[in-house]
């Protein structure tokens, strides 16, 4: 009986070295894992421990900031702007995964960074908790203010939309609007039932309260995309003088191009400058057509299409908030060749055109910044806990789409739109506007998207702001008038001189 | 009992092993208050010297009915046993300072419950090694114990779930003020009689075989008992919700089948068997439900603990997860005994007590009881290749296997190794039976390897080591003769 008494203990050695081999890869693989995973409360108790850093505008308005309690968590995570800056800010909950610039700027915020190494260190021989670090946003209170409250207080009662402003010259975010938005604190209360309640309501609203449509939601841009093949007809030997064909209606390979109005271009020639100024279609559809489907995708992806690796936050770590890649779509039949109906509607920013409004703010700044594009960024600067400048964002280029030639060609152009133009209601006193209106079709009997995207100089002649606005669904005609009338009154508050 | 001059007690070693044990012990208590009071009460000691002062009870107990016992055993045990003690009033101390009351005493408490059990456990180890001084003994209560056992194993089953079920397991007897797991103690009785009946049996079961495919198979009517017996512990899955139990007393019968018969083809016709019959379960669980979807439920849990829905279901996995980021947040040094929060792990303090643990003493204070449970299966293993009768062999190595089996089927359940079952982690977990059940386990133990590593005794009456002579030293009982 000896032997398999023997052979028992190998069994159960074998077995033993399987608890052991596991024991390996719980308590020593994934101990990371799991010593970091949502679920874990002991993180969640350790994170509240210690007062988490505050996120603050330009001017020192807190946006987040925090509120003791005499719970097992510490603090309360407070937003006293609530809906305003909730699409830039995010949210940091107990139980669900953070969000925003919470999200992104979470180490820094929590005090776990690399940064922060000196603070941790003299709290061990202090023995105080001191909180995390603060974070100072490129946001402009009286600009992202003023775009919240036309936006939602639009004259056309649209829903659903978003505006972007930044400085051309740096790419700094002065304001980031997604409407309808959501009050974060409701979120992240310590009640984690209340806050999973409304955090499934918020997912289950069809108007979609979580989603950033400024920076996820992609849409066909409309006429804003002239600027795009505009540009492309400039840097091929066009002037903004040059005529080209334009008429009251375009067929080409199906497709049939109309102009907004009779009135706009029925003639046969138009000087491309005036094409702009007057958004005609016909004219956009036929050049865009002459130009070929290669300029056109390559010059939308110059300008920043088809890039889905870009996020503003932080410029030195490049994390921050996802933007969604814009698109100019295939433009070509089944077997590979341009399909020219679809080049000649997608010249004039429909058929599968998508655009996101940082992409059309984008565009505007690369013009007004004489061709060159500046990574957008939204953390301005990060301060240790006691208010030590630890980092301040230096502007970084992020491409040359265009040469300053052409740049001041569109800016002419541009100008024109606002000065005489569809973009007329863009105008704002002591300022020199520039834009382009879009006004999208989109599904069948729905109400078109209005766009505009547009540039305001100084009386110095220096780029103050460039501008998206987008406003879904706009009942009424002249969609696009609401959004200039906006993103006017956006630019001048980002410039100083409005809002209050 | 005489000592013989020239063979080695080792009492001396015991006594000295037991020591640093306890040692280890008030190491252990001292940390947590360290760390849960930022300073030692004045009464950190005492709990490890009343273990101590019992341990060294049990050791006098030994040193007299059984001086040649193992040296390694008894300190082991009282090692895992007071880290249990030493954890479970580390809970105390949390759910005190929770409640923002002051210390608590050194007998309230789960922790001075646990204690209070160690006593009676040790009182009735102790009382065992005295009444029973030569293991054949026991066989003349076979039949007896056999059917007691099969009774204590079958009441939870047939008890309603309020008088019996535990997190879902139906494994308890629920009495006003206590709680008893009656299978605790069906295990050692069931060890007993299959040892019994294996030795009578034997001859039959491993001469008389038909070959096929090159292994020797049994006799078909031979194999009534395994297929009662599997029948039994597929029973106990279905009915007492828990498939430790049935893996344990299926494997801890097919080992004892094994050892007795030294025939690997009673293995191999044992695990096809178990898992074909828990695989049915399975599908029968996901396709029939009714008794069978609490065990489809659990194994579901175990293959997707970290689904969100298995997570958020009430009896989902959120335990088992629970458990899998306490041993992970531990990681390899752990936090430091009192430093953790094991109260995030809910039933810390019974099945999980080995999570709630590792946290605290990391991959490598684990590895470290890990490595105790082996030895004490591994000398229970040795008692058995020791002693020199069949009888004795079968209990040791029945009762070495079980217990080693038990710790898998528990620690393999919370580490997601194997479904989770309901069963408790011997010496550590909270609760008496099991803790006296596993007691009487190691004075077993304790006698067999006295015999083993002790003289030749009178009884059998020869010293040369022969299992077939076994069968006459056993009361009553006769060896059947094999008919073609």
């Amino acid at each position: 009986m000896n032997a398999p008494l023997r052979k028992s203990g190998v069994v159960l050695l074998v077995l033993f070295a399987m608890i052991f081999a596991k024991l390996n890869w719980v308590q020593a693989y994934k101990a990371d894992d799991y010593r970091t995973n949502a679920w874990n409360g002991r993180v969640v108790v350790a994170e509240y421990e210690r007062p988490r850093g505050v996120i603050e505008a330009d001017s020192g308005t807190a946006l987040a900031e925090n509120k003791a309690t005499d719970d097992t968590l510490k603090y309360l995570r407070v937003y006293p702007k609530k809906e305003i800056y909730a699409p830039v800010l995010g949210y940091k909950p107990v139980n669900l995964g953070a969000t925003g610039i919470e999200s992104s700027e979470n180490d820094f915020l929590s005090g776990e960074s690399d940064k922060l190494f000196a603070d941790r260190l003299s709290d061990m021989f202090t023995g105080e908790e001191t909180g995390g670090g603060n974070v100072i946003l490129s946001l402009k209170t009286k600009a992202q203010e003023v775009a919240w409250k036309e936006m939602t207080d639009n004259e056309r009662g649209a829903t659903k939309g978003a505006a972007v402003a930044l400085d051309p010259n740096t790419g700094a975010i002065q304001a980031l609007v997604s409407m309808p938005s959501y009050d974060p604190n409701k979120l992240v209360t310590h009640d984690k039932n209340a806050a999973a309640k409304t955090y499934k309501e918020l997912l289950g609203d069809k108007d979609q309260p979580l989603v950033n449509r400024a920076l996820s939601q992609t849409l066909p841009p409309g006429s804003t995309f002239k600027v795009i093949v505009s540009a492309a007809a400039l840097k091929n030997g066009y002037t903004v003088d040059t005529e080209i064909p334009a008429g009251g209606e375009y067929k080409e390979s199906g497709a049939v191009i109309h102009n907004a109005e009779d009135e706009v271009c029925p003639g046969g020639q138009i000087s491309l400058k005036e094409a702009l100024t007057e958004s005609c279609n016909t004219g956009y559809a036929k050049l865009g057509v002459k130009l070929g489907a290669d300029k056109v995708k390559a010059e939308a992806k110059a300008f920043g299409f088809e890039d889905d690796t870009l996020k503003v936050g932080d410029l030195e770590s490049g994390d921050g908030l996802s933007v969604a890649a814009s698109h100019t779509g295939d433009i070509a039949n089944p077997d590979g060749t341009t399909d020219k109906g679809a080049l000649a509607q997608s010249s004039i920013g429909q058929r599968d055109v998508r655009m996101t409004p940082l992409q059309g703010a984008l565009i505007a700044s690369t013009v007004a910044n004489g061709g060159e594009q500046m990574r957008p960024y939204l953390v301005q600067k990060l301060l240790s806990p006691d208010r030590r400048t630890i980092y301040t964002a230096s502007p970084k280029k992020k491409s040359d789409p265009i040469d300053g030639k052409v740049a001041s060609e569109l800016k002419e152009m541009m100008v024109s739109v606002v000065e005489n133009g569809t973009g007329k209601k863009a105008k704002i006193s002591g300022f020199t506007v520039g834009g382009k209106t879009g006004t999208a079709q989109n599904a069948e009997g729905a109400d078109p998207h209005g766009w505009f995207i547009g540039f305001a100089f100084n009386s110095k002649g220096e780029a103050v702001s460039a501008v998206c606005v987008m406003l879904e669904n706009v009942k009424g005609g002249h969609a696009s008038a609401e959004a200039a009338r906006i993103a006017g009154l956006i630019m001048k508050a980002a410039a100083g001189s409005g809002g209050n | 009992m005489s000592r013989i001059p020239g063979l080695k007690t080792r009492r001396n070693a015991e006594l000295g092993l037991l020591a640093f044990a306890m040692v280890l012990v008030a190491v252990f208590g001292a940390t947590v208050e360290a760390n849960k009071y930022d300073q030692l009460q004045s009464s950190f000691w005492v709990p490890a010297a009343l273990l101590s002062i019992l341990f060294l009870g049990l050791h006098i107990v030994v040193r007299f009915v059984a001086p040649y016992a193992d040296p390694v055993l008894l300190p082991t045990v009282a090692l895992i046993n007071g880290i249990g003690v030493a954890f479970l009033r580390r809970i105390d101390i949390a759910n005190a300072i929770n409640e923002k009351q002051g210390p608590p005493g050194i007998f309230s408490g789960i922790g001075g419950r646990q204690l209070a059990w160690t006593l009676i456990s040790l009182i009735l180890a102790a009382a065992l090694l005295l009444l029973i001084r030569d293991h054949k003994n026991i066989s003349k209560y076979a039949y007896t114990l056999g059917l007691t056992g099969i009774v204590l194993m079958m009441i939870p089953a047939v008890l309603p779930a309020s008088l019996s079920e535990v997190n879902g397991a139906k494994l308890w007897i629920k009495l006003p003020g206590v709680s008893i797991q009656p299978g605790e103690f069906a295990k050692l009785m069931l060890v007993t009689f299959f040892a019994y009946y294996l030795v009578r049996k034997r001859e039959v079961l491993s001469l008389a075989s038909k070959r096929f495919l090159g292994i020797d198979f049994p006799r078909g009517r031979d194999l009534g008992p395994v297929l009662t017996v599997w029948l039994f512990s597929l029973l106990v899955l279905v009915f007492e919700k828990d498939l430790g139990t049935a893996l344990l007393y299926f494997g801890l019968f097919v080992v004892t089948l094994y050892v007795a018969t030294e025939r690997s083809s009673w293995l191999i016709i044992g695990l096809l068997l178990f898992f074909g019959g828990v695989y049915v379960a399975y599908l029968l669980g996901a396709s029939v439900g009714g008794p069978f979807a609490n065990f489809y439920d659990r194994a579901d849990v175990w293959l997707n603990p970290f689904d969100p829905a298995q997570y958020n279901r009430n009896g989902g996995s959120y335990q088992l997860v629970q458990g899998l980021l306490g041993l992970g947040t531990g990681g390899l040094f752990g936090t430091g005994p009192g430093a953790g929060s094991p109260l995030s792990v809910p039933e810390v303090q019974n099945d999980f007590i080995f999570a709630g643990l590792g946290e605290e003493i990391g991959l490598f204070g684990l590895s470290a009881l890990l490595v105790c449970y082996m030895l004490i299966a591994m000398r229970g293993l040795l008692a058995a290749i020791g002693v020199r009768d069949s009888f004795g062999k079968l209990v040791a190595g029945g009762l070495s296997f079980t217990l080693g089996l038990q710790v898998f089927v528990i620690l393999g359940g919370i580490t997601g190794l194997i479904p989770l079952t309901g069963q408790t982690t011997p010496f550590l977990s909270s609760g008496g039976s099991s803790l006296m059940a596993n007691w009487l386990l190691i004075a077993m133990l304790l006698r067999i390897s006295n015999a083993a590593r002790g003289p030749a005794t009178s009884g059998g009456g020869t010293a040369q080591p022969g299992p077939k002579k076994a069968p006459t030293q056993l009361h009553g009982a006769m060896t059947e003769v094999i008919k073609p």
